[in-house]
């Protein structure tokens, strides 16, 4: 199991503690430097960037940019990366990163093939990494670290884990939640792929033993089964904190991609029906607009 | 993207795979030509990008010209899960023993490639008894993999083998092309034991296509689906008549199915991309203003890094150029939203607080 507090943190007597670096790759685009500098002045330490073909450059006057991740890893011994590169060299990308010893890989490019992902996945698996993602907007503590493109506004450190599959949505969700004075422990996008580096079931897996978790927010959409896999996973693990979920797509017709790869009901197969039912049958609300959410978690501590 | 019959078959066919005669057609004119060169009896087959055909009338038998003449405009004009016929194809009538099911798809959990097989086809999926599913990894069906799948078919001798062997060509055929989902459905076994692709389901991912441009020839799109595609939205065309619009797939799926609830007949699903610019708003209302059933415009946005502001502008751009003249319902979140409603005061951007006013508004709205 990921211990993902370990990788964003660190132990109180790690000398980098709560300031563990991070290497952006693809930091010389227009969208990775865009980010890059979001991240750094939410307080994430980036370290290094790359870029092939840049090494020796700085960015921003003072983050050291190297050729290639192996450089880059061997000169700040940073176990988490972020990719900002266009979709067809993600593979390439997260190769580079995975055999140069990264242990968390954040992947941000949407439009990445399936095949590229899952041989991104395997190499992850030898190697003991993790890759949140394709098509996420990453992964937060809110308050401490940002390695992503959210934007810091609908975030508030506090006690709810919230594992979306779309962005968007994530942080009209997390807005909510922090109006309604529900902080968040983590918040984790999954990605809106059919193939995810983390699973729903995977994240949950992360988050479930948090101390002092006060509560769990599953926002999913259409598409695969991974709703219905974690709802089967909460019965199982016994779980028994409050827990609320929402789903996207309702109302989109079927045999249709909406907007995400991974959203598109065939047949039964990825439909909001099944994936409500399941939630149901783990006793888990399931709110039918984002504002209901809070309302919904407020109403299942009160019991 | 999901091909239709006929060029699923093509693929079919240059993998080797075993397929009745058949021809494709546009018109009743090419059409006539085709049925001489085939010959009664055949099957006249609609070709739309959706499942449910036989039980929608999209496949009928055919003995003679007479049943051509009337059968052929009827399949020609149905509609299907919204879908209009593409294109016919007539195929050879087949004399058959019994109807299989074999298919491999990616297995998004297990994130591998997966077999479906049964000796039960010729249902929906949904329906299909005693499945055999068998997790394949990222590689081709192995001859051992594939006799095995026969075996428990429950099938022998030369249909065993003729099985295996379509189940590797099918591997074959999904690993080089990168698609999501391969099906036949039916495999028929023929009256010689030899074993027959009846129909085809090919479904592709969209995002390997740089790979392939050997299956370019197979997109089709409207003018406006493309328009969509090259500003790098994702656009789904619906029957209503509120266009929805916004930023991310998520928030675009979560206001249809809140305009849903509240009565609201959704006429796309637009999402501009997880960021919002002048630019990209502006383009986004380029393309609606050229969809004739639209009567509103419903748009959420969550300014995220970018300002709402710069959302504000592509409006009132957009009526400064005289692009549109429908009423637009709008939930701007974010930075500097007050000031963007400051900014769209008196325009004709009804501009409210929360996405469930806007959506009551524009249900109102499109009413009048």
């Amino acid at each position: 199991m990921t211990d993902i507090f370990g990788l964003l943190k660190g132990k109180p007597e790690d000398a980098d503690y709560c300031k563990k670096g991070v290497i952006v790759q693809g930091i010389t685009g227009s969208y990775g430097s865009l980010h890059a500098k979001q991240m750094i002045s939410y307080g994430t330490n980036v370290v290094a960037g790359v870029t092939p073909g840049k090494g020796g450059q700085k960015f921003e006057e003072t983050i050291p940019i190297y050729n290639s991740m192996q450089e880059a890893v061997d000169a700040t011994n940073a176990k988490i990366s972020i990719i900002y590169v266009p979709a067809k060299f993600f593979l390439a990308a997260a190769k580079d990163a995975l055999n140069a010893g990264i242990k968390l890989l954040v992947a941000i490019p949407e439009h990445v093939p399936i095949r590229d992902t899952m041989e991104a996945l395997d190499l992850a698996n030898q190697k003991g990494a993790v890759i949140i993602g394709p098509n996420t907007p990453g992964i937060m503590i809110p308050e401490l670290i940002k390695i992503g493109i959210m934007p810091p506004m609908p975030f508030k450190a506090g006690k709810i884990a919230v594992l979306s599959k779309s962005g968007t949505l994530l942080y009209e969700i997390s807005d909510a939640l922090t109006n309604a004075g529900f902080g968040q422990s983590i918040t984790i996008g999954i990605g809106g792929d059919p193939v995810n580096g983390t699973r729903l079931i995977d994240a949950f897996e992360m988050v479930k033993d948090i101390s002092d978790l006060e509560g769990l927010v599953i926002v999913g959409e259409i598409g695969g089964d991974s709703e219905e896999m974690l709802a089967q996973k909460i019965i199982d693990s016994g779980f028994n904190k409050p827990a609320v979920a929402y789903i996207a797509g309702r109302a989109a017709p079927k045999e249709k991609r909406m907007g995400h790869a991974g959203a598109i009901v065939m047949g039964t197969y990825g439909s909001a029906e099944s994936k409500v039912s399941m939630f149901n049958k783990a006793n888990i609300p399931v709110a039918k607009r984002p504002a209901e959410v809070p309302v919904l978690l407020a109403g299942k501590m009160e019991k | 993207m999901q091909l239709l019959e006929f060029q699923a078959k093509e693929l079919f066919r240059e993998y080797g795979i075993s397929l009745l005669d058949s021809i494709s057609s546009t018109n009743i004119e090419e059409g006539r030509k085709h049925a001489k060169e085939l010959g009664y009896p055949f099957v006249i087959k609609i070709q739309v990008p959706v499942g449910g055909r036989g039980k929608a009338g999209g496949i009928q038998k055919c003995q003679n010209d007479d049943e051509f003449e009337l059968k052929y405009p009827q399949v020609m004009d149905l509609e299907i899960k919204g879908e209009k016929a593409r294109a016919i194809l007539l195929e050879k009538m087949a004399d058959i023993k019994k109807e299989l099911y074999l298919s491999i798809f990616l297995n998004r959990s297990k994130r591998c490639y997966t077999i479906i097989a049964s000796a039960e086809g010729g249902v929906e999926i949904e329906s299909v008894k005693n499945q055999i599913i068998k997790e394949i990894g990222l590689g081709k069906v192995s001859d051992e993999v594939a006799d095995e799948v026969a075996k428990e078919m429950g099938l022998e001798g030369s249909i065993a083998e003729g099985v295996a062997d379509t189940l590797k060509k099918l591997s074959k055929l999904t690993i080089e092309k990168e698609a999501e989902l391969v099906e036949i459905n039916p495999l028929a076994i023929m009256q010689d034991d030899s074993v027959t692709a009846l129909d085809g389901k090919f479904v592709t991912d969209d995002n390997a296509n740089f790979r392939h441009d050997e299956l370019q020839k197979y997109q089709e799109k409207t003018e406006i689906e493309e328009q969509a595609e090259k500003s790098g939205f994702s656009l789904v065309e619906l029957d209503g008549d509120i266009a929805v619009v916004g930023n991310g797939a998520g928030l675009v799926m979560s206001t249809l199915d809140m305009l849903s609830d509240n009565g609201g007949k959704p006429a796309c699903f637009l999402d501009v991309g997880g960021g919002a610019t002048t630019e990209s708003v502006y383009e986004a209302l380029t393309l609606i203003s050229k969809l004739d059933r639209v009567k509103g415009i419903l748009v959420n946005l969550y300014g995220g890094i970018v300002k709402t502001t710069v959302v504000a502008e592509a409006f009132l751009k957009a009526y400064e150029n005289n692009l549109i003249d429908l009423p637009v319902f709008s939930r701007l979140k974010g930075t500097e939203s007050e000031k963007a409603k400051e900014m769209l005061q008196g325009s004709r951007t009804n501009i409210f607080d929360s996405v469930e006013e806007a959506i009551n508004a524009a249900v109102m709205g499109v009413k009048k």
